[in-house]
């Protein structure tokens, strides 16, 4: 019998068994940021241990960075501090950094692909859950707690249970104005919030298929949001033509072998899955979180849910739990609800082409008067392609902030934040209470169109009506 | 190896009602603003606890009769959302050394026994008589045995799951993985002389 992606890169990449039953797993490439890695550096220096294979860690810097101000020292001194220990880390450590001056900035899961460091048949890890955005390319790519960021960068390996995998097939077509986003939210809104404990997600069927790059990332960025520690697609034609010339990737005849190894780590196609799920595409409609966790969302024609609905004693009571955080009434539409901010932007939906989706129907049109929009590019690279492309002027006439590359609104560790009981359609990930920085804050999570939606029309709608589809 | 064998916790219990509490209402993310985990204790469900004012709002953390407690219980996929280690260590700087849950999110249950908090998952009807005796009396003394997965609290004893290798690495003190992955390094050398984008 055949075997899955995921055996074939955890069998390559097995050290050994450990006493409790782990596996010694070696983590072929490291990304670090500002937030998880200096008390890993700290622990290291306290037990006197250098860093193993310095490199194949990389540096960025994302979560802290100011959108607004790019002149250092920053106004929040201990954003200045906290990339100052990162600048320090790595200088001492010999690990590549992309620090803000070097063009090559911005979200680490946006970063990584971009320089072509991200590469099918590998094994990545990253102090930060959305690392699952890099098994798009077939890599198997985990979040892991600043411990274990300690340990690969003293040993380049961690210990870890092998996971079970989970075939999820969406087949058919997705309608007009249906989004990678969607597909995700929808995914999730099947499946849970915790229905993919001790699952990899592996994604596929004509919809991935077709899919680019960059939409693969959006799925499996979120595969977290359900639960599962890893999402991933096999890689493909789609997948080795966005890697070709790459900074960090094989060149030349290299690059033509690197290809067939690459090809060889797909899943076979007499493998076994401990689970399979078929999604239809034609029933995905787009879809808006009403709720407080990401599974808690309806297509946008849809009434929000009410308590009784619930099936379960703890599902009412989240219900409930979460009606009552977002102010909304159980039972009536989510569309028309008034939003206060609109963000465009993260590792989810911070790509060019979703600047560029966005970009082309926003011409000629103005965000509603008293909504605050931004768009925040995910790093340094799509900010430069996409003011070449004059999209910047675009967001701007139309009256989004333009703003530089980071996390920004996503979570609140920068100047960007909700304040008060501030309503945002937001294409970030996820919607838990306080998550964008006011305790009382409200998140509707949706694709970066319904975002802009949202903004110009001053509450959630359906884009397709908007734009005129 | 400094730290040794965890077979027993021992101490009073509070209960923070509620499903999937996620790491952003463990610790909200402005107070992960730091280069080391010190002081992270302080910050334990700040949002939930505070007011804007940082006046006390209703929350069992704010009641009195359980500021002694040492083990935390809550309800279904506890510590879910972010890989952020900060959820853990806070639970920890602020005193407790276990978490009583129905289930745990993977990472954070990852995360919590790396650092010896033990995570125990008791079902719902199991939970629910804990915490009937707690809330009768908040000063009872729990004790989670971790040899024989029970909790036992005043006249009642309530069975517990935990992942086998995770209760295997408690009992032999050997929680924190570093010193066993040092030890592999020879191994480490061979796998990656196989691996041609590293070698
Ligand atoms: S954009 Fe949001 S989810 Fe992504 S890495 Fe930054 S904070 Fe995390």
């Amino acid at each position: 019998m055949g075997k899955t992606l995921f055996e074939k890169v955890w069998e390559a990449h097995s050290v050994r068994e450990l006493s409790n039953g782990q596996t010694q797993l070696l983590i072929g490439t490291h990304l670090i940021h500002e937030v998880t890695s200096p008390q890993a550096f700290g622990m290291l220096r306290e037990k006197g241990l250098a860093v193993r294979y310095p490199n194949r860690t990389f540096a960025t810097v994302d979560h802290i960075v100011p959108t607004n101000e790019s002149a250092e020292p920053y106004s929040d001194g201990l954003a200045q501090a906290m990339i100052e220990e990162l600048r320090k880390n790595c200088a001492e450590n010999n690990i590549t950094f992309f620090d803000t001056n070097t063009g090559k900035q911005g979200i680490v899961h946006i970063v990584g692909p971009e320089q072509g460091i991200t590469q099918p048949g590998t094994t990545i890890a990253c102090g930060d859950s959305h690392t699952s955005t890099h098994g798009a390319f077939g890599a198997i790519a985990f979040g892991i707690g600043t411990s274990q960021v300690r340990d690969v960068l003293a040993t380049q390996t961690i210990a870890l249970n092998q996971l079970k995998v989970r075939r999820i097939n969406v087949n058919g077509q997705l309608a007009p104005g249906v989004y990678a986003k969607d597909v995700i939210l929808h995914i999730i809104r099947v499946l849970g919030t915790n229905g993919g404990t001790g699952f990899a997600y592996e994604y596929g069927g004509e919809v991935f298929d077709r899919f680019s790059m960059e939409e693969r990332m959006t799925v499996c960025n979120m595969s977290i949001e359900g639960g599962a520690r890893v999402g991933y697609v096999n890689p493909d034609d789609t997948t080795f033509d966005y890697l070709r010339d790459r900074k960090y990737c094989p060149n030349g005849d290299e690059f033509e072998s690197a290809i067939t190894r690459w090809r060889a780590f797909a899943s076979d196609s007499d493998c076994h899955y401990d689970d399979l799920v078929e999604i239809d595409a034609n029933e995905i409609q787009p879809t808006v979180t009403w709720g407080i966790n990401p599974s808690q969302g309806v297509g946008v024609n849809e009434n929000i849910p009410t308590v009784e609905s619930g099936g379960t004693q703890s599902e009412r009571a989240s219900i409930e739990e979460a009606l009552e955080h977002m102010s909304f009434e159980g039972g009536s539409p989510v569309k028309g609800k008034k939003i206060d901010v609109a963000f465009l932007g993260s590792c989810t939906n911070g790509r060019l082409s979703d600047l560029q989706e966005v970009a082309q129907f926003l011409k000629g049109k103005k965000v509603a008067e008293g909504v605050k929009a931004i768009v925040v590019p995910g790093s340094q690279v799509v900010a430069s392609i996409a003011k070449a492309q004059g999209l910047d002027e675009i967001y701007t006439e139309a009256g989004f902030e333009w703003r530089g590359a980071g996390c920004s609104m996503c979570l609140a560790m920068n100047p960007d934040k909700l304040i008060g009981d501030q309503l945002c359609a937001s294409s970030s990930n996820r919607n838990f209470k306080g998550r964008q920085g006011s305790p009382t804050g409200r998140t509707m999570l949706m694709s970066p169109l319904m975002v802009a939606a949202a903004a110009i029309t001053g509450e959630i709608s359906d884009a397709r009506e908007v734009f005129n589809f | 190896m400094k730290e040794s064998a965890i077979k027993e916790i021992k101490g009073s219990a509070i209960y923070v009602e509620g499903n999937d509490i996620d790491t952003d209402r463990i610790i909200p993310a402005r107070f992960m603003k730091c280069v080391t985990f010190d002081g992270l204790g302080d910050y334990l469900f700040y949002d939930v606890r505070y007011d804007s004012n940082r006046n006390n709002k209703e929350h069992p953390l704010n009641d009195h009769r359980y500021a002694d407690a040492s083990i935390l219980i809550s309800d279904n996929n506890f510590g879910c959302g972010s890989s952020r280690e900060h959820a853990p260590q806070s639970i920890q700087k602020a005193g407790y050394n276990a978490v009583i849950a129905g289930s745990f999110a993977e990472i954070f249950f990852g995360n919590s026994t790396n650092l010896g908090i033990v995570c125990a998952s008791v079902d719902d009807a199991g939970r629910k008589k804990i915490v009937e005796e707690i809330e009768s009396d908040p000063s009872l003394l729990m004790t989670i045995d971790v040899e024989n997965c029970l909790v036992k609290v005043g006249s009642i004893q309530v069975p517990f799951t935990i992942k086998k290798g995770a209760r295997e690495s408690l009992l032999s003190g050997r929680y924190d993985t570093l010193n066993e992955l040092l030890e592999g390094d020879s191994d480490v050398e061979e796998v990656v002389a196989n691996l041609e984008y590293i070698s």
